[in-house]
C-alpha cells in the first residue's frame, strides 16, 4: 500500500470517527424529551453522520437530495440546541486548581503533533490533523482520568453548540464547485475585465484583496466571499498572471477578514459585543477597528504583490 | 444570468435569511440557469459535498477540547489572565490579543465576546483606566475602552486562526483551490498565515499604545490637579 492509498484510508477512518461523533449527538438529541424540535435536529445530525461514514458508497444524487433536506430543515428552523448539561463550575474550578497547567497539554498536543507529522512524515496536513486529534484524545484521558461517558457528553455539548455552522464551510466549498461547473467564474472574470486591464499583477492583486473585503462587508461572511471571489477574480487576474495560488489565496481570506472588522453585517463580532458591553454607540466596535482594518488591508496588498509573485 | 447565484447569496446574507438554505438555493439556481437538469445538479452537489468532507475535519478535534473544558481549561486560563491586572489598559488588551492569537493558532478557542470579553477583559481594562486616573474618566472614554476590548478579541481571533492547520478557513482555502485543480497542503497555508498573525498583532499593539498615550495626556494633568487639591 503506498502513501496515497494509506492517506485516503486514514482520512476515511477519520470521517467515520466524525460520523460517530455526529451519531452520538443524534442519540443525545433523541433522548432529550424537552427538545422542541427533537426530530428535526436528530435528523440533521443523523443525515450528516450517514454522509460522513458512508459518503463514498452512497450514489452522489442521493447525497445531493440529503443536502437539500438539510437545507429545508435549516430553513424551517428545525436545527436547534437542545437542553445541554452545562459544566459544573465548582468541578471545573477544582480541577483547574488540581491539574494546573497540565490541562493545556492535550490542546497544545493537537497543534504540535499535527505540525510535526505534517513536517516530518510523508503525510499531508489533513491526515496529520486526524492523527494528532487521536493522540490528544488519549493524552487527555491519561491526564484527566476522565470516564468515557464524559467524552460522549462533551461531544454532544460541543457539537450542538457549533450546530449547523459545522457544515457551512463544506457547503460553501461545494457551492464553489457548482459555480465553476456553471461557468460563474468566467462570467465575473469577463465583467471585471471590462473594467480593469488583465495581465497586470498589481491591479489584479488590489482587485482581489479589495474585492474580498468589499464582498465580505456586503455578505458579512468571508467564507462565502472567498468561494465567489477566488473563482471570479483570484484565478483569472492573480493566479493566471503568475501569482502563487497558496500564498495569494491564503492572504485573500484574511483580506476578507479586514472587511469583517468593518461591517455591521458581521453581527456576532461587531454588534453583539456592543450590546453585551452596554455601549451607547452600536457602531463603536467597528469605529475602533477601522484604523487597523484599513492598514491591514494595505499590508495584505503589499504582501501578496511582493511575496506571492 | 449566470450570476443569479451570487445575487441570491448577497441578498440572502444581507437579509439575514437562513444561511444554509440560501447557499443551497443559490447553488441550485446557478445550475438551473446554466441549463443543468435537476439530476445533474443534485449529483454535482452531492459529489462536491462528499469530496469536501475534509473542510469538516476540524470537528475531530472538538470533543478533546470539550473534555479539557470540563477539567478546567477555561478556568485555568482565567486564573492566569487575572494575574496580569496591574498593567495599563492598552498593554492588557495587547496581552489579551496575544493570548487569543496564540491559543487560536493552536486550534483552541479561548475567548469570545460572551465568554471572555464581557465578564473578564472589558471589566479589567476599564478597571485599569479607573485605577490609574480615578473617577474623572469621561464616559465616552470608557465606551472607547469597551470597544477596544471587543476589538482585541476580533483581531486576535481573525488573523491568527489560519495558523492552525485544522482551522475551517484553512480547509476551505485548500478545498476551494483543489476544486479549481490546484493541489494544496494545509501546512503550506498555515505557514503563509503566520506573518499575517504577527503583522496584525504589531498593528493592534501600536493602536493600543496610542490609546494609552491619549488617555495619559488627557488625564495625567487631572490627576495632578486632584492631588493638588488634597
Amino acid at each position: 500500500m503506498d502513501i496515497t492509498q494509506l492517506s485516503n484510508l486514514l482520512l476515511e477512518i477519520f470521517y467515520i470517527m466524525i460520523g460517530l461523533f455526529m451519531g452520538i449527538t443524534m442519540v443525545f438529541t433523541l433522548k432529550d424529551k424537552q427538545h422542541k424540535t427533537r426530530i428535526g435536529t436528530a435528523l440533521f445530525w443523523g443525515i450528516l453522520a450517514v454522509i460522513f461514514m458512508a459518503g463514498n458508497y452512497i450514489p452522489s444524487m442521493i447525497v445531493g437530495v440529503l443536502v437539500v433536506i438539510i437545507a429545508i430543515l435549516s430553513a424551517t428552523k428545525q436545527i436547534n440546541i437542545g437542553t445541554l448539561k452545562q459544566l459544573d463550575e465548582t468541578f471545573t474550578t477544582l480541577k483547574a486548581e488540581k491539574l494546573g497547567l497540565k490541562i493545556f497539554i492535550p490542546s497544545l498536543s493537537i497543534a504540535i503533533i499535527a505540525m510535526l507529522v505534517a513536517q516530518f512524515t510523508p503525510f499531508s496536513g489533513t491526515v496529520a490533523i486526524g492523527i494528532s486529534a487521536i493522540c490528544a484524545l488519549i493524552i487527555a484521558f491519561v491526564i484527566t482520568k476522565a470516564k468515557p461517558k464524559e467524552l460522549l457528553e462533551d461531544t454532544n455539548r460541543t457539537y450542538q453548540s457549533i450546530g449547523s455552522f459545522a457544515i457551512l464551510p463544506q457547503l460553501l466549498a461545494s457551492l464553489g464547485v457548482l459555480f465553476t461547473s456553471a461557468g460563474v467564474g468566467d462570467k465575473i472574470a469577463s465583467i471585471i475585465s471590462n473594467v480593469i486591464p488583465s495581465g497586470n499583477a498589481l491591479i489584479g492583486v488590489i482587485t482581489y484583496c479589495v474585492g474580498m473585503a468589499l464582498f465580505t462587508m456586503i455578505m458579512g461572511n468571508a467564507f462565502a466571499a472567498f468561494a465567489v471571489i477566488t473563482v471570479g477574480i483570484g484565478a483569472p487576474f492573480v493566479f493566471a498572471v503568475g501569482g502563487d495560488p497558496i500564498i495569494c489565496g491564503t492572504l485573500a481570506l484574511t483580506a476578507g477578514y479586514c472587511g469583517t472588522l468593518l461591517t455591521p453585517m458581521a453581527a456576532n463580532f461587531n454588534m453583539l459585543p456592543a450590546a453585551l458591553l452596554e455601549m451607547k454607540d452600536k457602531n463603536g466596535v467597528i469605529k475602533a477597528q477601522a484604523p487597523i482594518a484599513l492598514l491591514l488591508l494595505a499590508a495584505h496588498i503589499v504582501l501578496m504583490y511582493f511575496w506571492g509573485f | 444570468m449566470e450570476l443569479i447565484g451570487i445575487l441570491i447569496i448577497i441578498i440572502g446574507f444581507a437579509m439575514k435569511l437562513d444561511t444554509i438554505a440560501v447557499v443551497v438555493v443559490a447553488g441550485i439556481s446557478t445550475g438551473l440557469v446554466a441549463n443543468m437538469n435537476i439530476a445533474e445538479i443534485l449529483t454535482t452537489l452531492g459529489e462536491a459535498f462528499v469530496a469536501n468532507r475534509v473542510t469538516c475535519l476540524f470537528l475531530i478535534t472538538i470533543p478533546v477540547i470539550g473534555l479539557c473544558e470540563r477539567y478546567g481549561l477555561k478556568e485555568k486560563a482565567v486564573m492566569l489572565i487575572k494575574k496580569a491586572s496591574k498593567l495599563s489598559a492598552g498593554k492588557l488588551l495587547s496581552g489579551y490579543t496575544l493570548i487569543r492569537e496564540t491559543t487560536i493558532g493552536m486550534g483552541v478557542t479561548l475567548g469570545g465576546h460572551p465568554q471572555f470579553v464581557r465578564p473578564l477583559v472589558s471589566p479589567m481594562a476599564e478597571g485599569a483606566i479607573v485605577a490609574k486616573y480615578g473617577d474623572k474618566v469621561e464616559e465616552k472614554d470608557i465606551e472607547k475602552i469597551k470597544a477596544y476590548s471587543a476589538a482585541s478579541d476580533n483581531v486576535g481571533n481573525f488573523f491568527a486562526q489560519n495558523v492552525f492547520i485544522a482551522n475551517a478557513g484553512v480547509l476551505l482555502i485548500a478545498s476551494t483551490l483543489e476544486g479549481m485543480g490546484m493541489p494544496v497542503d494545509t501546512l503550506q497555508v498555515s505557514k503563509v498565515a503566520f506573518p499575517v498573525a504577527i503583522i496584525a498583532f504589531i498593528l493592534w499593539t501600536i493602536q493600543n499604545t496610542l490609546l494609552d498615550k491619549r488617555m495619559q495626556s488627557k488625564y495625567a494633568d487631572n490627576r495632578k490637579n486632584a492631588r493638588g487639591e488634597q
